[in-house]
């Protein structure tokens, strides 16, 4: 794996590969001491054009845990304003000799515009794509499957994979990058993939996607084994998707109510920061099927595995056994 | 497209030439002579006239182009006046019009003027100022129309190009006013409520999968319905720029048979590109509107064959390469178009055999030229006709260069490409502005 762009480029073998080894560094997250030469020597930048505390913060331990010299650059604002291309501020920090770089963007495709300038100047930066515009987000997707495999293994361990598991997707899918790397991941590994919406902010084309769906929550959720709430942006609640945040919620919150027509081994997912009342219930969000925490857990694991898979081969010297 | 500034070893710059042979727009092969800047009786060509042997070349007509950027005044870093104007000759052009967009905006006579001094002394084709038809492009009051009139640029184009005259009491306004010498407002349609600045992306599966902004279809034909609605209530005439839907396609179409005094041009890149290249994400492929489906090409194309969309018109849009390499929806819109126009709508349209010679010569020439009110472009290469002719290569083929184009900028959106290379050599008024 040369860039880690797009969840849709991973087939079945390469996350089974990123999630198995995610279990093996999340015994290291652990431990009391939680380091492993595996990247030592090796430089990874975070180079961030948009604010995130948990993406960042997780890359930034990802990295650490495994030795390697992790440096934040937060490049906020978007490069038009302040006159430098994107083409330029991403070469000069690859120039400076990193090995990787993990990228988040505010505009859609900005990491794949990257790694094909490196492609063309002969530059061997390894890309991450840590969330670009309402394009993809593919850690957040592989952290969700590393999530949701280990609770459905928990819960019955004689049943393996996602093959016949209904996974919803509920609410603002135009907009989500969670989304669209969730349906490519998940469809990968053989899960039906529900989404719940209001038509207003479903993506155009959604039908030609591989996916279910749904406008009508009540009737999704007693048919699924998960169910993800996404954050609903705030510039979304004012920008006419729907008339207001109450009717939102009553329509496409993860209401108290709504819990009692989940079926009892039912997980929950968000992937953060959520909106406590609008999105989701704080009886939902804090309630025994919740995963919401072990999603943040699982963040850190699949991203050293991420890393590790990307900067840590065996031709590049860097053992982890 | 490779030895674009080579001069033309078979044509003086001064002195009768005799063209010999050439297919005259599809009417024959015939020869021609240039004398003093004009189509002369080729029989009374001396014995020292430089002769050009056309045997299978075709002569056109110059071609005429609606929708240009030239970028001067105030991005001479993209193109000027000299570069865009070469690049023009290089594509069979022997006269542009030029967009109101630059800064200062065309929107007195006194910058019409001034466009058009600089055009007589810097270009190698006649450069026509259009004028804005709202101060500053706002979009808000109209531009001084009638100055711009009666100036010595005699402006009879206005568009706000690059914006759309949403306002429809505003558009109602220039067109009726307009009436009175003639003018015609070209329309950039685009709903701004439907299509706002960041949308970049045709609304479809694509925009949708790459979490691109939409740019839905109807925000075009919406505004057009309308403005050919006006175009009625006002009797005046409308020119809708770059259309790029089937539903645009469908609407013309419908008002053409109403009678409404309405023409549209199409772009090359909407003959031939579609919304597919957007899936990497490469700014090159940006461009308003956007590239669309495989249904819309096909439909445009058709629509460009029965005449519903009546002319091809480049949008040629240099940029500075630093305004493309943002990303994608932060990246500067439009792409080159003036040199490899010919060389698409021979791909799309001649080698399918949707239209002839004298098709492409109507629809990149005389049309154009009518519906800019030109005197002098777009006439027949007959004896006192001004003497504005392009020598075309209909078999020859190249791969585009984009480091081979006289334009300042390199936003060429069909370098790599193998396509049709046809232009052999221009001459604008007589004078030889390009040749092989």
């Amino acid at each position: 794996m040369r860039h880690l762009l797009s969840a849709a480029d991973l087939d079945v073998a390469e996350i089974t590969e990123i999630l198995d080894l995610g279990e093996e560094m999340a015994l290291v997250q652990g431990r009391p001491v939680k380091k492993l030469p595996a990247l030592r020597g090796r430089t990874v930048v975070n180079l961030f054009f948009e604010d995130s505390t948990r993406t960042r913060s997780s890359f930034e331990l990802a990295g650490k845990w495994l030795s390697a010299d992790v440096i934040n650059i937060s490049a906020k604002g978007s490069s038009v304003s302040k006159g430098e291309s994107l083409r330029d501020t991403v070469l000069t920090v690859a120039s400076m000799g990193v090995d990787a770089l993990v990228i988040r963007h505010m505009a859609s495709g900005a990491p794949l515009q990257a790694a094909r300038w490196f492609a063309e100047l002969g530059l061997g930066v390894h890309v991450l794509n840590a969330g670009d515009g309402t394009h993809e987000h593919p850690t957040q997707a592989l952290l969700d499957a590393f999530t949701l495999r280990k609770h459905f293994r928990t819960q019955d361990p004689s049943r393996d994979g996602f093959a016949g598991r209904r996974i919803a997707v509920v609410g603002d899918i135009t907009h989500s990058r969670v989304a669209r790397s969730n349906v490519a991941l998940l469809t990968t590994l053989g899960a039906q993939v529900v989404l719940v919406a209001p038509p207003t902010l479903l993506p155009a084309g959604v039908d030609g996607w591989p996916v279910e769906v749904r406008t009508d929550l009540d009737e999704v959720l007693g048919e699924v084994d998960a169910v993800m709430m996404l954050r609903v942006q705030r510039e979304r609640m004012s920008g006419g998707y729907f008339p207001t945040p109450r009717e939102y919620t009553v329509g496409y919150g993860l209401t108290r109510a709504r819990l009692g027509l989940l079926r009892p081994d039912a997980a929950i997912c968000h992937p953060g920061p959520m909106n406590r009342g609008l999105e989701i219930s704080a009886d939902a969000a804090d309630s025994a099927g919740s995963l919401i925490l072990d999603q943040v857990a699982a963040g850190v694991a699949v991203r050293m595995s991420v890393l590790y898979q990307l900067l840590g081969g065996a031709d590049e010297g860097g053992a982890l056994r | 497209m490779t030895s674009p500034t080579s001069s033309p070893t078979s044509a003086p710059t001064s002195g009768d030439v005799l063209v010999l042979g050439a297919d005259l727009a599809g009417t024959g092969p015939g020869d021609l002579l240039i004398r003093d800047g004009r189509f002369a009786d080729p029989r009374d060509a001396g014995p020292d006239a430089h002769r050009v042997d056309a045997y299978g070349l075709v002569a056109l007509p110059g071609l005429v182009d609606l929708h240009t950027h030239l970028r001067e005044p105030g991005r001479e870093d993209a193109e000027t006046v000299t570069t865009g104007t070469a690049a023009a000759a290089r594509g069979g052009y022997t006269a542009v019009l030029a967009m109101a967009n630059t800064s200062p905006v065309t929107d007195t006579a006194e910058a019409a003027e001034h466009l058009l001094d600089v055009g007589r002394s810097a270009g190698s084709a006649q450069v026509v100022p259009i004028g804005a038809v709202s101060k500053g492009l706002a979009g808000e009051e109209l531009a001084e129309l009638g100055l711009m009139a009666r100036s010595s640029a005699a402006t009879r184009v206005f568009s706000d190009d690059g914006h759309c005259v949403a306002d429809a009491r505003l558009m109602r306004r220039a067109l009726e006013y307009v009436r009175a010498f003639d003018g015609v407002i070209a329309q950039h349609a685009q709903d701004p409520r439907l299509a706002g600045p960041d949308a970049c992306c045709d609304e479809g599966p694509v925009s949708g999968r790459l979490g691109l902004p939409g740019w839905p279809a109807v925000a075009e034909a919406g505004i057009v319905a309308r403005d050919v609605g006006l175009a009625e209530l006002t009797r005046s005439r409308l020119h809708v720029c770059h259309v790029s839907t089937a539903e645009t396609v469908d609407v013309l179409r419908w008002a053409k048979q109403r009678g409404i005094e309405v023409t549209a041009e199409v772009t090359p890149h909407h003959l031939l590109l579609t919304v597919d290249e957007l899936l990497g994400y490469d700014p090159t492929y940006k461009v308003n509107p956007p590239l669309r489906s495989t249904e819309d090409v096909a439909a445009v194309r058709d629509a460009l064959t029965d005449g519903t969309i009546d002319v091809v018109a480049t949008d040629h849009a240099p940029h500075a390469r630093h305004d493309k390499e943002h990303a994608f929806v932060d990246a500067a819109s439009g792409m080159l178009g003036l040199e490899t126009a010919l060389a698409v709508v021979v791909e799309t349209m001649v080698r399918p055999g949707s239209l002839g010679w004298h098709e492409v010569a109507t629809r990149m020439s005389s049309v154009p030229a009518h519906i800019a009110r030109l005197p002098g472009q777009g006439r027949p290469l007959t004896v006192g006709e001004p003497a504005n002719l392009v020598l075309v290569d209909p078999t020859r083929r190249a791969r585009v260069d984009r480091d081979a184009s006289v334009s300042l900028s390199r936003n060429n959106p069909w370098h790599g490409r193998e396509l049709p290379d046809p232009v052999v050599a221009t001459w604008w008024a007589g004078r030889s502005t390009y040749g092989r």
